[in-house]
């Protein structure tokens, strides 16, 4: 998984573009923050977000928080191994833990991204 | 995060990577290396545990047995030297100020308390003294550790000496720290359904007894365990926490506890508690098991036949039963096993059961 592919939001998620698509997930920053991830709440497919709408939950043993949708579009494809295995996501957070993908509506939204490094840093200040 | 207490162990907790959050207004290791992997390491193992910031105070005195048989809801004269009991202290009205363990040591006895209640029970306590008593709140001085797991034994064994070995459950012994003599208490104790033991020893010498023993726990695989595995370990088994199932609102018959109840005695809230038997309880604290997907929190509102009957009081996931479990208040005539229930989940009404507790067999060395 190249990291330096992917964009990253100040919420924790990151995005990989594969052309129209967007996957969705959460960082290594994230999942260390949230310990065993024990559930997922998946978004349904077909369902449309807009970016910034809460898109799905995950649960730690102690608290539950919120995924929010980085760009709009439509929910594609959920990642069904989740809901069996939610700890892929501390895992493999970039990679096996990928949380959904989204139609990309509007890519001029994927400008407002951080890249890797700037998020790097971003969690630096943290 | 301010002004919070720490243990001595506070800087260990933290070169471990430990995750400390407040608790009770103490810094305190939430988990190390992760909930799952501590729980399952102390049923499987080993794990060991600070609960230095717990209360211990020291009842003296000539009438110390009948000054505690008037507060305390068991039978304190049923313990002799080197025995525990768990009991509970309960307002007039019968609901309850804390519950504890007591212990019976030569010329004085030992209760260890909540960190959340240790002001309030001191107060209490020394309140309601009767007759030539002394009440202590020495919580100051000591540390506390659990050692718990199917390993627990040859741990303490190999540190403590072999005669920890034939330790009765609920029961302790003094041990020496070098010159001190009978420095340390170490108790066949604990909160988590496991064979394990309970060491409460003064502050100065808690690292380096912490740090000794995980030297000789090492061959035996022990962990470093915070207070979110210690949650689900305990609520596997059922055991009440103050603060969730049980609390100034709620009584100990209705809570499970009537076994250590004894209405054949006064004690403060005796007369309420022999009340509210005879009228028969209006409801009880239940376990139940999600059966649709979800997680059961406290406050989660409990639905029966379409109507909210009360909360979830302690809700996580079990790591040891793959399930999601809780603990919650419901009416009487619904408490019975099988029940079906609902639990709203953030919205959602989600199908639960009420099921047998423990949800984990016990395996203490009764």
């Amino acid at each position: 998984m190249d990291i330096k592919a992917l964009k990253f939001t100040e919420d924790h998620e990151w995005v990989r573009v594969e052309g129209k698509k967007a996957y969705i997930g959460i960082s290594e920053y994230a999942q260390k923050e949230l310990g065993d991830i024990v559930y997922v709440d998946l978004p349904p497919v077909g369902e449309r977000f807009a970016g910034g709408d809460e898109l799905a939950e995950v649960e730690s043993v102690k608290a539950v928080s919120n995924i929010f949708c980085p760009l709009s579009g439509e929910v594609l494809e959920v990642n069904e191994e989740l809901t069996h295995s939610p700890e892929l996501i501390n895992k493999d957070p970039y990679g096996q833990g990928w949380i959904a993908v989204i139609e990309i509506e509007n890519p001029d939204e994927l400008n407002d991204f951080m890249d890797a490094e700037d998020y790097d840093n971003f969690c630096s200040t943290l | 995060m301010g002004e919070l207490k720490r243990t001595p162990l506070y800087e260990w907790h933290k070169a471990r990577g430990a995750r400390l959050i407040d608790f009770a207004g103490w810094e305190m290791p939430v988990y190390y290396e992760g909930i799952v992997a501590e729980h399952q390491a102390t049923r499987e193992k080993a794990g060991m545990f600070d609960l230095s910031h717990m209360g211990e105070i020291e009842v003296k005195g000539p009438d110390a047995l009948e000054f505690l048989q008037s507060v305390m809801t068991n039978d304190v004269s049923v313990i002799s030297d080197g025995q525990a009991q768990y009991s509970a202290l309960c307002y007039e009205n019968g609901t309850i100020v804390d519950d504890l363990l007591i212990t019976k040591l030569p010329g004085r006895y030992l209760l260890v308390v909540n960190a959340s209640n240790i002001a309030k029970d001191f107060n209490w306590l020394k309140s309601h003294i009767k007759g030539r008593v002394e009440v202590l709140d020495r919580s100051s001085e000591f540390a506390i550790f659990a050692i718990q797991g199917p390993h627990a034994e040859d741990i303490v064994a190999a540190f403590y000496g072999e005669s920890v070995r034939s330790l009765p459950y609920y029961h302790a012994i003094e041990l020496d720290y070098q010159d001190k003599k009978n420095a340390i208490l170490i108790s066949r104790t604990g909160y988590t359904g496991e064979d394990g033991f309970e060491v409460l020893l003064p502050n100065e010498y808690a690292l380096e007894t912490w740090n000794k023993l995980f030297q000789v726990g090492e061959k035996y695989d022990l962990v470093p365990v915070g207070l979110g595995a210690r949650d689900t370990l305990r609520m596997e088994m059922k055991f009440a926490l103050y603060g969730n199932d049980i609390s100034d609102q709620t009584n100990p018959l209705e809570a499970g506890l009537g076994w250590v109840v004894k209405l054949d005695k006064e004690f403060i809230g005796s007369a309420a508690l022999k009340s509210i038997k005879e009228k028969g309880l209006e409801r009880k604290l239940a376990a139940f098991e999600m059966v649709d997907r979800g997680i059961p929190r406290q406050h989660c509102p409990v639905i029966i036949d379409g109507q909210p009957v009360g909360e979830v009081t302690s809700g996580s996931v079990s790591p040891s039963t793959g399930k999601n479990i809780g603990l919650a208040y419901v009416p009487t005539g619904s408490s019975k096993i099988g029940t079906e229930i609902a639990i709203d989940i953030r919205g959602k009404i989600l199908k639960a059961k009420v099921v047998k507790a423990p949800f984990v067999p016990s395996h203490v060395k009764k």
